[in-house]
């Protein structure tokens, strides 16, 4: 499938290793990825914190940069963007007000016709059992699927039925040879955008995810979000702080892990990149 | 309307919210649920129910509570209290009317100065830059709040292992972002 490509700030910055293992992994799983040509930042957090009309105007001109580069999908692997880019067309779908104001910031037209899809919903698709069957590897651990807020909330945005027990990241594990545990802090938020005015919340709020991921025996914790990632893999001082405890769990992207089954060279994957030594491997498949 | 209501109700903040976001905060029957699964609630000196039992009672001395409260800045819109709300009361999109008009009427909790500066450091490195750049929104946010030492160690690991750039990248799109900015600038105040 060829398929529009936003990697938005993070992918190129603090979260690399997240664009590296996409683009290394997309080859295999029959993934053209066409980047977008002159992105800019969807205003993230920041932008609707002050300015809803900004907050808006920003990933509309995105929408609209796709929709001149003839995009019918975009794929938004950070889930902050993701959020941001489904909050502003469902946002500009309902609002004509708001849509004029937007329309007078930007020379593109935006009609709101590029379909805006998640890491998860396009690695479900390209999973297919003609991929799976060919792996040379699998992942053969106990892990602990970490969804975060925005790939599932608000469910009203992002249409999903189970936002309290979302299921699609493990299905994918187990499609690769994992075995995803249940546990109770799925969905439960990472601190997100506090990270660096309120670290020891980011803390407090870390600490209970990878309490909870090891008391169940979980081997690496996986997640489809930059910031979930860098405040569980980076903030580990912090982290310590508050619980008192030492943790060595992994953080592992979703695209490192089927990278790691499909037999990437772990240094694509840039799992070297992380803070928290990456020990899991792949198992041959024999 | 009797003339003895205590209040003009479209002069309140729970009318700017309904202007805003199109949330009516009446149909809160104050269940408590927002507040139970917040994250951030016990850091919060309102919460979030509380916050919309203020805004209900549309009296000055309330509206000026919540505009002054640090609960509107420690918000951290992961969406769980909209998702679970019986009534759907969108308090993230609440939130965000809500910090707007607190800086714009200058009433920022004294605590919440450090998150301000960090929304405000990060607008300006996109609106220059057109994309992030995060030794740019880190030397600003340390200008502005004198955090001079707060991760010093962890930039050099994060550049260790590649994951700073040293220089911003200048995307051909900046212009469209500064003109985005200048365009939107006078809805709701993030300079001031």
């Amino acid at each position: 499938m060829k398929i529009g490509f936003y990697p938005g700030c993070s992918l190129e910055g603090s979260s690399r290793e997240y664009a590296e293992s996409l683009r290394a992994i997309a080859p295999a799983l029959g993934i053209e990825l066409e980047e977008l040509n002159e992105w800019s930042c969807c205003g993230a957090s920041s932008a609707h914190a002050l300015n809803h009309t900004l907050a808006t105007a920003l990933p509309a001109r995105i929408l609209a940069q796709a929709e001149h580069q003839h995009l019918e999908e975009l794929l938004v692997p950070c889930a902050a963007c993701y959020s941001r880019l489904i909050s502003a067309k469902d946002a500009l779908a309902k609002d004509t007000v708001l849509r004029k104001e937007v329309a007078a910031s930007f020379t593109l037209p935006y009609t709101g016709a590029t379909a805006v899809r998640n890491i998860l919903d396009v690695l479900t698709q390209a999973l297919t059992p003609a991929v799976t069957s060919k792996l040379p590897n699998t992942f053969s651990h106990k892990v602990a699927c970490y969804y975060g807020c925005l790939l599932v909330r608000p469910p009203s945005i992002t249409h999903e039925s189970r936002y309290e027990d979302p299921t699609a990241m493990d299905d994918l594990m187990k499609k690769i040879g994992a075995t995803p545990l249940a546990w109770g802090m799925k969905t439960e938020c990472c601190g997100a955008a506090l990270s660096i005015t309120r670290t020891d919340m980011v803390g407090e709020l870390c600490g209970r995810i990878l309490e909870d991921a090891v008391a169940r025996g979980a081997e690496a914790i996986i997640v489809a979000c930059p910031m979930c990632h860098s405040n569980l893999d980076m903030r580990r001082a912090a982290i310590e702080e508050k619980t008192g405890k030492e943790f060595s769990i992994p953080i592992l992207y979703i695209t490192q892990a089927i990278g790691i089954a499909l037999g990437v060279d772990p240094e694509q994957l840039g799992l070297q990149r992380h803070f928290v030594h990456v020990a899991v491997r792949g198992k041959a498949k024999g | 309307m009797s003339t003895l209501q205590h209040h003009n109700s479209t002069n309140t903040l729970a009318s700017f919210v309904l202007d805003r976001t199109s949330v009516s905060v009446s149909r809160c029957y104050q269940c408590g649920k927002c507040s139970a699964g917040c994250p951030a609630a016990t850091e919060m000196d309102l919460t979030p129910s509380v916050i919309l039992r203020h805004l209900q009672r549309e009296v000055p001395a309330s509206d000026a509570a919540v505009l002054s409260s640090y609960t509107i800045w420690l918000c951290l819109s992961c969406q769980t209290c909209v998702a679970r709300c019986p009534m759907e009361v969108d308090l993230p999109a609440v939130m965000d009317a809500l910090r707007s008009e607190s800086v714009r009427q200058k009433k920022v909790h004294p605590q919440a100065k450090d998150i301000l500066a960090f929304h405000r450091s990060f607008l300006n490195t996109i609106e220059r830059f057109g994309r992030l750049w995060e030794i740019g929104l880190i030397a600003e946010y340390k200008m502005r709040t004198w955090h001079l030492l707060q991760d010093v160690l962890v930039a050099p690991a994060m550049f260790l292992r590649g994951k700073l750039a040293l220089l911003p990248e200048r995307v051909k799109g900046r212009k469209d972002t500064r003109r985005i900015f200048d365009v939107t600038r006078s809805k709701e105040g993030h300079h001031s």
